[in-house]
């Protein structure tokens, strides 16, 4: 348990008079602070009052005003609620200082922002593009950037009804004709100097010749198409030989740009878009997008929902540790034996979302104030049969074979260290930060729902190696089912939905951000809302792209062999890193 | 010592093969593959040794709530004609995320009124991303989301009205629970209805 803090109102306008100003605007909250003093100001969160993980920085677009903001989202590891803070810039010349030398987790999120909003960021190490490629022309995200083919604003799409003119959407958008150049682009003629920059951002060549022989470092490709990066993923790496001197993550070979698509969305259909973010987790991530929206339209949860939101927020995070483990074991070696019989576990747990959604992964099943049905007859048998009998078992089954397998240990213990001040640097979540010996959960140390009911500890390793990754989630799964014990206990009768379903829910102007524990980290969603039917702005706050941040320096001085080790133990899914 | 680590884990793999077998014996007279008793058992927690079901042959039995491509529901009349449940009313269009559903209304040629009955209506299959908002928010249980998930094709499916109507008997039969939920519903309302009227 974490003490609860003493409320201390921050009076940052004082600490910085003249220039931090609070933002009074009605629906927001939080700081506003001049761009000129944002490198001073966040170097007095950090070091006076001990706001020392950025989490989540991201952009809106306020077209048609010539206006951008970054928004920052600040939270201590100590626990509590977090700190807003925002910067504004005009839009025809959007630039603000970079935080990297302060919060160095800002990296890959200030490079996504200059990607899709086209805000600087000055003194950015290494400002490219990330998720889009180097030929593309202008920033998405922008209000006034639109895709080739452009139907609407925003859904429901006037053709649609009650004169339906059938569109196939091939036939509008044919292929070649989709895409557009930046002016004076030539796609024939184009060598693809993004690679040149990439290079040119890992370490110099050099050649050493302490032992006498000359030695040049050498660039290795891993991926796109690689069997452990779990997806279409890469890592451009320089070698001395096989150890690792510098590396670099290349991704968005999966980007369809989430976030576009759900500013388009209206609130609801926004729902099983989440789904297919973390597809693995499709539960948790409904869990944080009920959440985020609910927190703007003010609404309550029935509790018998409630209790079956964390029944299958915790059975997610068991499937998610089952196959994050399996995967894991996979980049060991171990051929797909354990993660084939992690499969079965995960399996079951499937079933049970087929039963109560209708989906074994695109579960769909949150709503605004509840869920979208209660569980039919029958189901919570099967959780109880879950949790009581088979899933402890099995889990100590795993424990059993795999936790002094000399193989495992011998590739894990002491690999791919992260220090408990690095992790939080590079603003890492979830197992991956408590791996590393801090006792941070959203769970408890920002609870939401009703975890605070709930007895079961957060489990905290010291090392901060592969092991102790491994060794963490399995008792993750062990309190996980704890929990589900309870809950399987405690639910009370009674209906599953604050109001009527609507499918036009009034959310009224204003800004949110929604977090949970999700299985891979902090799951966080950023909704902007002027009060229509779509979101203004719609940003996720991906853990399995923000703990990439940290894998390079995990990296560096490892055997290249430990690379896909190193990826596996932060276990990532393609699907929310590239959104 | 080296090695102990591998011969452990091919113990497991052994010990999985085993079970298989020890369970068939247990099984000794009742059918455990092809039947649904058998498919059933093996995917229960008390599952042990194969674990898998050899798709085709065997199926996993589904869930009353499991979704595919939506369907619309028709009532048979008297002569045995179709009819559609839908009134047209457009929410489903409304709702469905990636906005794969058209709906032409019709009218009526003298009034120029629309009439409840949709003149045509099409889906596209290759863009539905079987969520299921449309039946669960359609307000006269109109379209509702299919069993019959073998749908691999090689041409693009564009479903129109036809393709789309399945008989309410069909609904019944996929969906018994919530089927008789709703019936039971609409004959409520319907009551209601003549109750006030009198
Ligand atoms: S299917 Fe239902 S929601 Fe859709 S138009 Fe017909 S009646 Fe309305
Ligand atoms: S299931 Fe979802 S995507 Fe498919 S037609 Fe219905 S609302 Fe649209």
């Amino acid at each position: 348990m974490t003490t609860p803090t003493p409320t201390q109102t921050l009076d940052l306008a004082a600490r910085f008079p003249g220039c931090v100003t609070p933002d009074e605007r009605p629906g927001y909250s939080g700081w506003i602070v001049p761009a000129n003093k944002l490198i001073e100001f966040a170097a007095a969160l950090r070091d006076e009052f001990g706001y020392d993980l950025l989490s989540s920085v991201t952009g809106v677009d306020y077209f048609p005003e010539d206006r951008m903001e970054v928004v920052y989202h600040a939270y201590k590891t100590t626990g509590g609620a977090g700190l807003v803070f925002r910067t504004q810039t005009p839009r025809t010349s959007a630039e603000v200082p970079s935080l990297v030398s302060l919060y160095p987790g800002v990296e890959l999120q200030e490079r996504e922002t200059w990607d899709l909003l086209g805000i600087k960021f000055n003194d950015h190490p290494d400002l490219r593009r990330i998720l889009m490629w180097e030929g593309f022309s202008g920033h998405p995200l922008r209000k006034d950037w639109h895709e080739a083919y452009f139907e609407e604003e925003g859904k429901p799409f006037k053709n649609r009804w009650p004169v339906g003119k059938i569109i196939q959407a091939e036939d509008v958008n044919p292929f070649n004709d989709n895409i557009a150049y930046p002016p004076g682009f030539d796609a024939k003629k184009w060598i693809p100097e993004g690679d040149a920059a990439l290079y040119g951002a890992l370490a110099k060549y050099e050649t050493s010749d302490e032992t006498g022989l000359n030695t040049d470092h050498i660039v290795v490709n891993m991926g796109p198409q690689h069997p452990s990066t779990h997806g279409v993923f890469r890592v451009a790496v320089i070698l001395d030989g096989e150890n690792i001197v510098s590396l670099k993550p290349v991704m968005g070979y999966l980007h369809r740009n989430h976030e576009k698509i759900g500013e388009r969305n209206t609130y609801l259909q926004n729902m099983p878009y989440t789904d297919r973010l973390d597809y693995l987790s499709s539960m948790s991530n409904n869990f944080g997008y009920a959440l985020a929206v609910e927190k703007l339209i003010n609404i309550a949860v029935p509790e018998r929902a409630d209790y079956i939101r964390i029944m299958m927020a915790e059975l997610t995070r068991i499937s998610n540790h089952c196959m994050a483990l399996g995967a894991l074991f996979n980049d060991l070696g171990t051929f797909f034996t354990p993660l084939i019989y992690l499969l079965e576990e995960r399996e079951l747990i499937l079933d049970i979302f087929e039963t109560v959604s209708g989906s074994r992964m695109m579960c769909n099943y949150f709503r605004f104030g509840g869920v979208a049905r209660d569980l039919p007859e029958g189901t919570l048998e099967k959780i109880r049969g879950l949790a009581f009998e088979r899933l402890p078992r099995k889990i100590d089954e795993v424990d059993r074979f795999l936790s002094e397998n000399e193989i495992v240990r011998a590739r894990c213990i002491g690999q791919g260290i992260l220090t408990a001040e690095d992790a939080i640097k590079y603003s890492a979540t979830g197992p991956l930060l408590r791996a590393s010996g801090v006792p941070y959960d959203i769970r408890r140390a920002d609870p939401y729902g009703i975890y605070d009911r709930f007895e079961f500890d957060v489990v905290v390793r010291q090392n901060g190696d592969i092991y102790d990754r491994y060794m963490l989630r399995l008792e993750e799964m062990r309190q996980s089912v704890r929990i589900i014990q309870q809950a399987v206990k405690g639910i009370p009768e009674g209906p599953i939905q604050t109001g009527k379903p609507q499918y036009q829910v009034r959310v009224p102007a204003g800004e949110v951000y929604g977090r949970i524990e999700g299985p891979k980290g902090e799951l966080g969603f950023y909704i902007l809302s002027t009060g229509k039917p779509n979101p203004w702005r719609y940003h996720v706050r991906a853990p399995s792209f923000i703990n990439l941040t940290a894998f390079g320096p995990m990296c560096i001085g490892q055997k290249i062999a430990d690379i896909v080790a190193i990826l596996g133990s932060i276990d990532i899914v393609l699907g929310e890193t590239d959104r | 010592m080296y090695g102990t680590g591998i011969l452990k884990g091919l113990g497991v793999t052994l010990k999985h093969f085993v079970d298989t077998y020890i369970e068939d014996l247990r099984w000794l007279g009742r059918k455990r593959y092809g039947s649904p008793e058998g498919i059933a058992h093996r995917a229960s927690k008390g599952s042990r040794g194969i674990f898998t079901v050899q798709y085709p042959e065997e199926k996993v039995p589904l869930p009353e709530e499991f979704r595919f491509i939506p369907f619309l529901v028709y009532d048979e009349g008297q002569e045995g004609e179709k009819i559609l449940r839908c009134t047209s009313c457009g929410i489903c269009a409304k709702v469905c995320p990636p906005q794969c559903i058209w709906i032409v209304r019709t009218t009526d040629p003298s009034t120029g009124r629309p009439i409840p009955d949709p003149a045509e209506y099409y889906i596209d299959a290759d863009i539905c991303m079987n969520c299921g908002l449309c039946a669960e928010y359609c307000p006269f249980d109109a379209i509702k989301m299919d069993h019959n998930y073998e749908l691999a094709s090689y041409k693009r499916m564009v479903f129109d009205k036809e393709t789309l109507a399945k008989p309410a008997a069909y609904y019944e039969s996929i969906r018994p629970i919530n089927a008789t939920a709703e019936n039971a519903a609409r004959a409520a309302k319907v009551a209601a209805r003549a109750g006030k009227m009198e």
